[in-house]
């Protein structure tokens, strides 16, 4: 009993330490992207740009890929309810509005968090056991402005602008299986998807993609800083990176969606 | 050397460093003075404290308690802004050489340039080619660290150190994992460095060898605690028994690995 309490007070303690941790280095970041450039220290423009185009560009296909085949696969799982009821025009809506509002965000932020998240905890890691953080440090480059802050801007773009795109394809596999499966009818699918969608769905959901981007962007950052003991270590961050960001990626949704249903 | 080792300033004075990690005290009262021009060693076993020295020299470690002075300024209390500038007047070779391996080697050696001065590229790209030319790398900036021996990491590493024409130069175990002959390069390299360009130089080893060919003062270091300051020939004749044991690599001695006698076996079998 004791020792079941002891262990539960210490995870407690390391993960209010954890977040501490990550909310002060958050608010550095906010610092150096607001206070930088009139300190005439901007955050690296090459370094954003390298980083915009490592998580926004190369993360593309894959986002397309996904979301395509989970419109596809939403679309028939209703299909198979909604006939039942004679109501199979109800897929168009049902897609379009869980796509936006839900599987969207969450499924782009997951299929993000495995690809980028995991390589800059990889990278920022291998850098901190090759004493290359300490190496910037000494020259006078402060780890944060330099390595950190790109990563978080370029993620909390990128990130709801490769949903924006997920919401798309997603809608456009629901739109493939009730036209060629369901024998819907084109005209009306895309009447029915965007009667149904609402503002609020689309920016609801592109709220929540960017919450999810700095969830991504301040675990994978700080588990890789953080990283001690070599090529073992390295390994350690990353798969706590990925398991973190999926878990919090989780508990954030969970938590805003309570928050947009109960606040209307 | 030894005689004119008076009339020099010291560039950087410590006054009883001390610093614990999780209870336990790896710096127990540091205090010594390194001179202006001088090639200082500090020397001791592995968990001697002699790297977390290092680190408080170059800023990266806060001690506990004690004074940092370097060019006039306490360091251990220098806020970031102070310590940026700061740190422009020195530079430090990695024991890995700490390059960034996403960048080529002239990008590595123009990265402080780029920082800390307003240069134009082109002028930038000569002081590379020049800063490569002291440490007999010329040619090899378009190279990426990947591609490069243990010991020419090292020396591109050295002439990142030295880009912005730093005052003092740290090295971190500078020769380790290198063979004899690229030991005799970097350690001539370190002497010709400290007299061609005035540089005062700081370097931690325990490669025997290299401390008597580049040194002209050594500390010894045990239990976080200096045991003797001196130049090579009084370290080298000192009576104590741990630095005897220390430059004969004796397994034998004060200093002690090797467990012997009846306490062993009763630690192994209980």
């Amino acid at each position: 009993m004791i020792t079941a309490l002891d262990s539960i007070g210490r995870l407690t303690h390391g993960f209010l330490r954890q977040a501490g941790d990550m909310l002060a280095m958050f608010c550095q970041c906010l610092f150096w992207i607001v206070v930088g450039p009139f300190k005439r220290k901007p955050v690296p423009v090459k370094n954003f740009f390298a980083q915009t185009v490592f998580s926004g560009w190369d993360s593309l296909l894959i986002v397309i890929f996904v979301d395509f085949f989970i419109g596809m696969v939403l679309a028939m799982q209703s299909a198979y309810q909604l006939e039942q009821l004679g109501a199979t025009i109800y897929v168009a809506a049902l897609v379009g509005v869980s796509m936006t509002r839900e599987i969207g965000p969450v499924l782009t932020a997951l299929v993000i968090a495995g690809r980028v998240g995991a390589a800059i905890t990889a990278e920022l890691a291998t850098m901190k056991v090759t004493e290359q953080v300490e190496a910037l440090q000494t020259i006078g480059l402060n780890p944060v402005r330099y390595l950190v802050a790109p990563r978080l801007l370029a993620l909390a773009l990128m990130l709801p602008v490769l949903t924006v795109i997920g919401d798309l394809m997603g809608m456009v596999g629901g739109y493939v299986i009730g036209v060629t499966n369901l024998g819907l009818g084109s005209g009306l699918y895309i009447d029915t998807t965007i009667e149904f969608l609402t503002n609020k769905d689309i920016l609801t959901g592109l709220l929540k993609s960017f919450v999810f981007a700095l969830i991504i962007a301040m675990i994978s950052c700080q588990q890789g800083l953080g990283t001690e003991g070599g090529a073992e270590g390295v390994g350690r961050s990353t798969t706590r990176s990925v398991v973190t960001s999926f878990i919090m990626i989780i508990v954030a949704d969970a938590i805003l969606t309570a928050l947009f249903y109960f606040a209307g | 050397m030894s005689s004119s080792h008076h009339e020099r300033k010291p560039v950087i004075s410590v006054k009883n460093l001390v610093k614990s990690f999780g209870g336990r005290r790896i710096l127990n009262g540091v205090t010594l003075d390194i001179l202006e021009g001088e090639t200082f060693v500090i020397m001791g076993g592995s968990g001697c404290g002699k790297s977390t020295f290092l680190r408080h020299l170059i800023g990266s470690l806060r001690p506990d308690s004690g004074e940092v002075w370097m060019f006039g300024e306490d360091i251990a209390k220098a806020d970031e802004d102070r310590m940026h500038e700061i740190r422009k007047k020195f530079g430090m070779l990695f024991q890995s050489g700490g390059l960034f391996d996403s960048m080529s080697v002239g990008d590595n050696i123009a990265l402080p340039l780029r920082e800390h001065t307003k240069l134009d590229d082109s002028i930038i790209r000569i002081m590379v080619r020049m800063k490569l030319e002291l440490v007999g790398l010329s040619g090899f900036e378009d190279l990426m660290p990947s591609q490069l021996s243990g010991g020419m990491k090292k020396r591109v590493g050295l002439a990142r150190a030295i880009a912005l024409d730093p005052k003092i130069v740290f090295y971190d175990e500078p020769t380790a994992g290198l063979d004899p002959v690229m030991t005799g390069v970097v350690d001539k390299l370190t002497i010709d460095l400290t007299k061609q360009l005035g540089i005062t130089s700081v370097v931690v080893t325990h490669d025997m060898n290299s401390v008597f060919r580049i040194a002209d003062r050594i500390v010894m270091l045990h239990k976080g605690e200096v045991l003797q300051i001196g130049t090579p020939e009084e370290i080298r004749h000192a009576k104590d028994p741990i630095i005897q044991q220390f430059i004969n690599g004796d397994p034998e001695g004060p200093i002690s690995f090797l467990q012997r006698g009846e306490g062993y076996l009763d630690k192994l079998t209980a």
